[in-house]
């Protein structure tokens, strides 16, 4: 479709603007502000690999993230209880992962105690969302 | 891949169906049966947060499945939900138990809540499946009695026509 010469460009900018907003959501926020936040709570530099061994291991109870999440979170995973399909979890496959603050601090809470048995800790998140945010489909 | 349910299954389930319609009507019209159905029209709309936060972990199961009192009780222990922290903020807990409670099931299904307030353990669902053979509740495609959409293929829009229902090879 041809704009309207007669429309004024302010105004289309607005617009646009205003488009741009509603779809970025209220909360929006880039994976690496949050990581930004993690590590200057925990005083410290993210660790990928750190945040790895925590992915996919065990922490003395049944479940890994990985056990819902898979090894490799930029393929889909599969609840390892109800086995209902969970979107890839990595920034670079799920544009939405990481982008709701809220979102991420309410999965971290109750993963955590899941599979650690506490809630993480910021150097925690900071490492895991720092390998996830290194990975490339 | 999947199969219709037998013709003798649907033929076995479409008498009980007749025969359940029978019953129901009698009951309805009676001072003591099942009471008035409820009007889903009547009812408030979904909120958002229910897919969001219960569905996506498993089926959004419709209200109507379980009692109020297992609601009321499933939702205030969402911390120990079946093996994992549900939780959830207290603004949208308070919200979803409002809904699920307003659209909880009605007449003879709300005077018994099921073991451990689980679906599949009610007295209706166990008498609903009688038909379905052990073995396929153990397919890879289907996992168990909670995941309804496996073979109830409209189960995500609350649909559990028997008409719709494929069980997995």
């Amino acid at each position: 479709m041809k704009p309207s010469s007669r429309t004024p460009l302010t105004r289309r900018a607005a617009a646009a603007a205003g488009l741009a907003l509603i779809a970025a959501g209220a909360h929006a926020a880039h994976p690496a502000d949050l990581l930004a936040t993690f590590a200057a709570r925990a005083g410290a530099a993210p660790q990928p690999a750190r945040g790895q061994q925590l992915f996919t291991a065990r922490h003395g109870r049944e479940w890994s993230c990985a056990s819902c999440h898979g090894a490799a979170p930029t393929q889909a995973g599969r609840h390892a209880s109800t086995g209902k399909p969970i979107a890839a979890l990595a920034p670079a496959a799920n544009a939405e992962r990481f982008t709701d603050p809220a979102k991420v601090e309410k999965w971290f809470r109750r993963n955590c105690n899941d599979v650690v048995g506490r809630e993480c800790t910021d150097g925690e998140k900071a490492d895991v969302l720092a390998w996830l945010a290194g990975l490339r489909p | 891949m999947s199969r219709p349910v037998s013709t003798c299954l649907l033929r076995a389930a479409a008498a009980r169906s007749i025969a359940l319609a029978i019953l129901a009507s009698v009951a309805a019209s009676a001072a003591f049966g099942d009471g008035p159905r409820r009007d889903p029209a009547a009812m408030p709309a979904e909120p958002a947060a229910y897919r969001q936060e219960c569905g996506a972990c498993h089926v959004a199961y419709p209200a109507r499945l379980l009692p109020a009192s297992s609601w009321e009780r499933l939702m205030r222990r969402l911390p120990q939900h079946f093996g994992t922290d549900a939780s959830l903020d207290e603004p949208t807990r308070r919200a979803l138990e409002d809904w699920l409670v307003a659209g909880a099931a009605g007449g003879r299904r709300a005077r018994e809540a099921p073991p451990q307030d689980r679906i599949t353990r009610a007295r209706w669902f166990v008498h609903e499946h009688d038909e379905v053979p052990a073995a396929a509740w153990k397919r890879a495609a289907v996992r168990g009695p909670s995941h309804c959409n496996a073979c109830h293929t409209q189960a995500d829009r609350g649909d559990f026509d028997e008409q719709r229902v494929r069980i997995p090879r």
